[in-house]
């Protein structure tokens, strides 16, 4: 029987469109770990003691820890001396409007297709820009601060804000939650901080765009969200990285917190280098992101696209401890060449009535990995706790895995907890149906692959439900003969 | 002439199904085929459609071009059309914009220019009444959740958007009630046309009341074992099969035989 | 409920080298030199690979301090028990069964029942085919300790002292079930026992053969039981078990089963009784076309833990298995679902399922579930679901408008729940039997202080 596997099997030889590297002049400090480096950083963003001290604490427990093996992907050690922790485009001094921003810089955005300027394409959307470590612009601040929002740099709201960066910092994620979140706690160079505060509704979305740029580098940054009581508030973060031999390292940190009625909503479309057809290079992409609903009646969303990066290993969750939260996680994860996922979520219910959904579709192609794990669990105090769970894999190729791990805690006889899973390779009866009625085997299979991760898309801002939808093609040609 | 099977045969391992068919369908006619199940009649519609599971040999003409070297979308673009017997679901794959990505692919390989989306929907309004179907069937998934007359309705429609040359047409009928075949009934003759040629996969006799065939055959054992026109399906809606003498009695034997 | 405390002075075992000491390891017992060789080697690994902790992902939901913390003795062999024969009546299934009783883990001819099986078939005690050279036995005991594998299964290689040996020749056929009664008593102090069983199906044979675990109610014993059952090609063989052994006493279980090509495998199992349970099923389907169904029901309540890791390998195309575990958790009861599922490379068309449903009935109940899927081939149907709640208030509502009692409604809603795994034992005696355990346990009334141990 000639299957539609055998052709199936040839799989991705992905284009990747972003690996240009641009030649901005950066300011690096040398490779390599130490309390030096850390004052180094810290000197370099004229941070106030506090911030020092914390990192130093992070690091000194972090040099007590051992990397973590337990997750389902596997790669060479990691030799943390022979990194970057510090490089950043050398700015002109005090930019007074955009106009300033380095055209180099400017280009490389261009490419990119995330336009600095205020009136081009994503224009209603606010954009937060991190090259390597440092952000290089912020757009809309003015619109923004009018409403009461701030959203900078999370070196600018350290300088400018102290009062409210300093007692949500580690409130969700502590600097002794994992060793890569320790270690982003020591190192991290920048990232975003936003702040919606009481009563307001964001009148736009926010973005942040990062990339990282300069070779050796890793990219340590950090993203603090705030919403006040019943503030609202979107967020998107769009990732691509250049084409190099050898692998790189992301390890950021998010934390969210949303209090008394307060919606935050976080999307991802992760398109980091993800290495070449052999499996060489690509972005090692470690990231601990985290909510929490502090307050009655809060929700917080996770919505993922994980199509980039060599690994990608992380667990957006949310902690339920206001009553009557809500915890959403929607993900998509394709894993094609030699590329390997171990991603999902954590739902934590402590408040009564507390709900969770969680939506993973996980597509496996060529040699490509995929792991969902996932941990529900509900506490003695979690009366009604509620959580539904769908994960459906897809697997194109028989060289392809998926994997499906969720731990489901209950301690609440009044709990409902339900988890489904499905596991199945793209059905030749679709395939057939499509190449029937004209449309070509790969234009068949990227349309059923993207109807099968459209409960996810939906959740999506339009402008980004585009741009995953597209990325998934890219990513699916040539996957068949 | 439009179609020439020639001594078609088709296997699944070592299970035979076609055994040697021969059939010849000009432009403008429509033919019937009958039988009862496990005949093959299906599988020569899959065959035709050019489904990957079956070796095959024989030849098969799509005028005079090899069909069976095809691919089951240069089928399609070529003009061959298959109403499936039972409509796939493709969750998440709206309706509307799998029927224009299949259009915009067949007018692409006929060297005609793509329909824009306001182009497309005035054409797509227009076959929809044909069919009596609601606009609200367009942004629903692809046979998500359609009722079997609805997805019925659906192969119809999209046969009338993409205007095959020769449609095959596989129990389109069972199932429907009396409204839904005379509708279905209509999508098919607004298509019939002296450049096209039908060929319906039927049961019963009632179908051929609304879509008059030119010629009816009976399939048994996987070949056409009796050919004649509309009054064989009259005789045999009175008689049955059994009656159709030892010829098919023998061939169904045989083909229960191959069939473990 | 009573509780028993270890009164004996000596120290608890905290490693295994210091249990395989007390426990006077190693014995000279007849046998044949190969065991006594994968005795050593086991205990070796054993000692190396230490007790599981909470860390080791198989084990992480139980805690076996209770068990470590006990200074368990070797059961003797030949000591007076005080089981007479209506104790095995009532354990008794089928009166015209074969029937092989085994007291900690040796063999007990007086109280075992033989009838006739066919030609070739071979019904006895594991001891007396070893004392024999037990020829071609070696590979089940000699085996490489794979990833899978933990200090108990490898302890009970090395302290084994009998179980049932089940051999069917090609095409031979077993009636009626094979009874295996496993009893523990203590005999003055804690002691642990450790069964090993053969099921060997040859070529076509068909058999059913039916586990029972019991014991002294307040007694504290250890059962550490391994059953190894290999089907060959179009072998069928039917395994059920049921585990009543009093709630003061701990149950460690493997049911290892390898399946040849379009054999058919199906285990029922019900866990009742044991402080401590773990019942660990794998099931690896090696040859093309095999099914396995895998059944099970537990029932934890008062301080009863009960852990069900299963393990299926489809490692051979075209290959089916199917799961259903359900679990209702009372009082301070905890249960534990660990299912794999495992589809290696070049498995194409297998079709997995595996279902674990679970009733939480108190506020100090606990359930945790991991229905893991591992898939490494494309042309798979595999699906699983999971699901943890209560009792449906509607369901209870109903009943109670027409005139049930809140508490009589809730167990008999709880009972049906049960019963969907019962229903699927095709056997009537052994359905009968098992249903009387089951609704023993749920019609009764629970009240607070947990009744059930003081029966």
């Amino acid at each position: 029987m000639t299957g539609v596997s055998d052709d199936v099997r040839e799989f991705v030889s992905q284009q990747y469109q972003y690996g240009f590297s641009t030649d901005l002049d950066t300011d690096v400090v040398p490779k390599g770990l130490n309390e030096d480096v850390i004052r180094l950083i810290s000197a370099k963003k004229h941070e106030p003691d506090w911030l020092l001290e914390w990192r130093l604490r992070a690091y000194r427990y972090w040099i007590t820890l051992e990397e973590p093996h337990w997750q389902n992907v596997h790669y060479g050690p990691i030799d943390y001396q022979d990194i970057i922790y510090y490089a950043a485009p050398k700015p002109k001094p005090e930019l007074a409007s955009l106009d300033e921003v380095d055209p180099e810089l400017r280009t490389m955005f261009d490419k990119l297709g995330i336009s600095l300027a205020e009136q081009e394409r994503l224009s209603g959307v606010a954009v937060d820009a991190i090259v390597d470590s440092v952000s290089v612009a912020t757009t809309f601040k003015q619109k923004l601060a009018d409403v009461g929002v701030i959203f900078c740099s999370f070196s600018e709201a350290v300088q400018n804000h102290p009062e409210l960066v300093r007692p949500y910092l580690g409130s969700v994620v502590p600097y002794r939650d994992n060793y890569f979140a320790t270690l982003n706690s020591a190192v991290f160079t920048d990232g975003s901080f936003c702040f919606i505060p009481k009563g307001v509704h964001c009148p736009m979305e926010l973005s942040t765009y990062f990339r990282i740029n300069a070779a050796d580098t890793g990219q340590f940054e950090r993203t603090l969200i705030v919403a006040e009581e019943g503030a609202d508030v979107s967020y998107l973060e769009g990732c691509t990285a250049p084409m190099r031999d050898n692998n790189q390292l992301h390890a950021a940190v998010v934390e969210l917190v949303a209090l008394e009625g307060a919606r935050i909503k976080y999307s991802t479309v992760q398109n980091w280098y993800p290495g070449d057809a052999e499996g060489r290079g690509g972005i090692y992409n470690f990231v601990t992101k985290r909510g929490k609903c502090a307050g009655a009646n809060s929700r917080i969303s996770w919505t993922q696209v994980e199509t980039g990066s060599a690994i990608t290993w992380k667990y957006p969750g949310v902690i339920l401890q206001g009553d009557n939260s809500v915890g959403e996680f929607y993900s998509v994860a394709l894993t094609a060449n030699h590329q390997q996922a171990d991603t999902g979520t954590k739902m934590i219910h402590i408040g009564k009535n507390t709900h969770s959904t969680i939506v993973s579709k996980a597509i496996s192609a060529g040699h490509g990995q995929n792991t969902y794990r996932g941990l529900v669990k509900t506490l003695r105090s979690a009366e009604g706790a509620r959580n539904h769970t769908r994960c459906d894999s897809l697997l194109l190729g028989s060289d392809s895995g998926a994997h499906t791990f969720p731990y489901i805690e209950v301690k609440h006889p009044s709990a409902q907890v339900e988890h489904e899973a499905s596991t199945s390779k793209i059905s030749e009866d679709q395939l057939f149906y499509c190449r029937q009625r004209g449309i070509s085997e790969e234009d068949a299979v990227s349309m059923i692959v993207n109807g099968f991760c459209r409960e996810v898309f939906k959740e999506l801002p339009m402008e980004f439900a585009v741009e995953a939808q597209r990325l998934l093609s890219v990513s699916l040609e040539g996957s068949v003969g | 002439m439009m179609l020439q099977i020639e001594n078609l045969h088709a296997q699944i391992g070592e299970n035979e199904i076609l055994r040697g068919v021969n059939l010849e369908v000009a432009a403008g006619e429509v033919h019937a085929i009958m039988g009862p199940n496990g005949s093959g009649k299906s599988t020569l519609a899959n065959v035709l459609a050019g489904h990957e599971a079956y070796d095959i040999t024989g030849t098969v003409l799509f005028e005079g071009e090899d069909l069976l070297a095809l691919s089951p979308e240069d089928r399609a673009a070529a003009g061959v059309f298959l109403a499936f017997q039972h409509p796939v679901e493709i969750p998440g794959v709206g309706n509307l914009y799998f029927l224009r990505t299949a259009l915009n692919s067949v007018r692409r390989q006929r060297g005609l220019g793509e329909l824009d989306v306001m182009g497309f929907l005035a054409l797509a309004r227009e076959r929809m009444k044909l069919v009596e179907m609601d606009e609200s069937f367009m942004s629903r998934s692809v046979n998500e959740d359609f009722s079997g007359g609805e997805k019925k309705r659906n192969e119809i429609l999209q046969m009338t958007v993409l205007e095959p040359k020769l449609a095959i047409l596989d129990e389109t009928d069972s199932g429907l009630d009396i409204d839904a075949l005379r509708i279905v009934a209509g999508g098919v003759n607004a298509l019939r046309g002296p450049d096209r040629a039908l060929v319906v996969i039927t049961h019963h006799q009632r179908l051929l009341d609304y879509i008059v065939p030119d010629q009816v055959h009976v399939m048994a054992g996987g070949r056409i074992v009796r050919s004649g026109d509309k009054h064989l399906a009259l005789e045999l809606e009175a008689h049955g099969y059994a009656d159709l003498g030892q010829e098919v009695a023998s061939d169904r034997s045989a083909s229960v035989g191959a069939t473990p | 409920m009573t509780t028993v405390t270890p009164t004996a002075t000596t120290a608890p075992t905290a490693t295994v080298a210091e249990l395989l000491s007390h426990l006077r390891f190693p014995t000279s017992g007849p046998g044949p030199a190969w065991l006594t060789q994968a005795r050593h080697r086991s205990a070796e690994w054993a000692t190396m690979r230490g007790f599981p902790t909470l860390k080791d992902e198989d084990w992480r939901y139980t805690r076996l301090g209770p068990l470590l913390d006990v200074p368990f003795e070797r059961a003797e062999a030949g000591a007076d028990h005080r089981i007479s024969s209506s104790t095995i009546e009532a354990l008794t299934i089928d009166a015209e069964s074969t029937r092989l009783v085994f007291i900690n883990g040796f063999f007990a001819p007086e109280l075992s029942s033989m009838t006739e099986v066919p030609d070739g078939v071979t019904v006895t005690n594991l001891a007396s085919v070893l004392a024999e050279g037990g020829a071609g036995l070696e590979p089940f005991f000699s085996h490489p300790f794979g990833e899978h594998d933990h200090a108990f299964t490898a302890l009970n290689t090395c302290l084994f002292e009998d179980g049932a040996f089940i051999h069917l020749p090609a095409g031979s056929l077993v009636t009626a079930p094979i009874e295996l009664v496993f009893l523990s008593e203590a005999q003055g102090s804690p002691v642990v026992s450790n069964p090993h069983s053969l099921i060997l199906a040859g070529p076509g044979s068909r058999v059913a053969v039916i586990e029972t675990y019991a014991g002294n109610t307040g007694a504290i014993t250890c059962t550490n039981t391994v059953t190894q059952v290999v089907l060959e090609e179009g072998a069928q063989v039917e395994h059920y078990k049921v585990q009543d052994e009093p709630d003061t006493g701990f149950h460690l279980a493997l049911l290892d089963v390898r399946q040849g090509p379009e054999s058919r495998f199906s285990s029922g199992s019900v866990a009742l009784g044991s402080k401590i349970a773990r019942n660990e099923v794998r099931v690896r389907l090696e040859g093309e076309g095999a099914e396995a169904a895998i059944d099970s029901l537990y029932l934890p309540c008062a301080d009863q833990h009960h852990d069900n890791p299963i393990l299926i390998e489809h490692a051979a195309p075209r290959c089916t298995s199917r799961q259903l575990y359900k679990g209702i958790a009372d009082e301070r009861g905890h249960g534990v679902f660990n299912g794999r599922i495992i589809v290696w490379p070049g498995a194409q068309g297998t079709d997995a399922s595996q279902t674990n449903k679970n009733l939480l009935l108190s506020d100090h109940a606990e359930i945790d579930t991991r229905p893991r899927l591992e898939i490494f081939t494309d042309d798979v149907k595999c699906t699983h679901g999971a699901a943890v709640g209560a009792l449906d208030e509607e369901a209870l509502f109903y009943l109670r408008s027409r005139g049930v009692p809140h508490e009589a409604a809730r167990a008999l809603l709880t009972y049906a729940f049960a019963r969907e795994v019962l229903d699927l034992i095709p056997s009537e005696s052994l359905r009968t039997h098992v249903d009387t355990l089951v609704a023993d346990q749920l019609l009764t009334d629970h009240d607070a202080t947990g009744a059930r141990s003081d029966e």
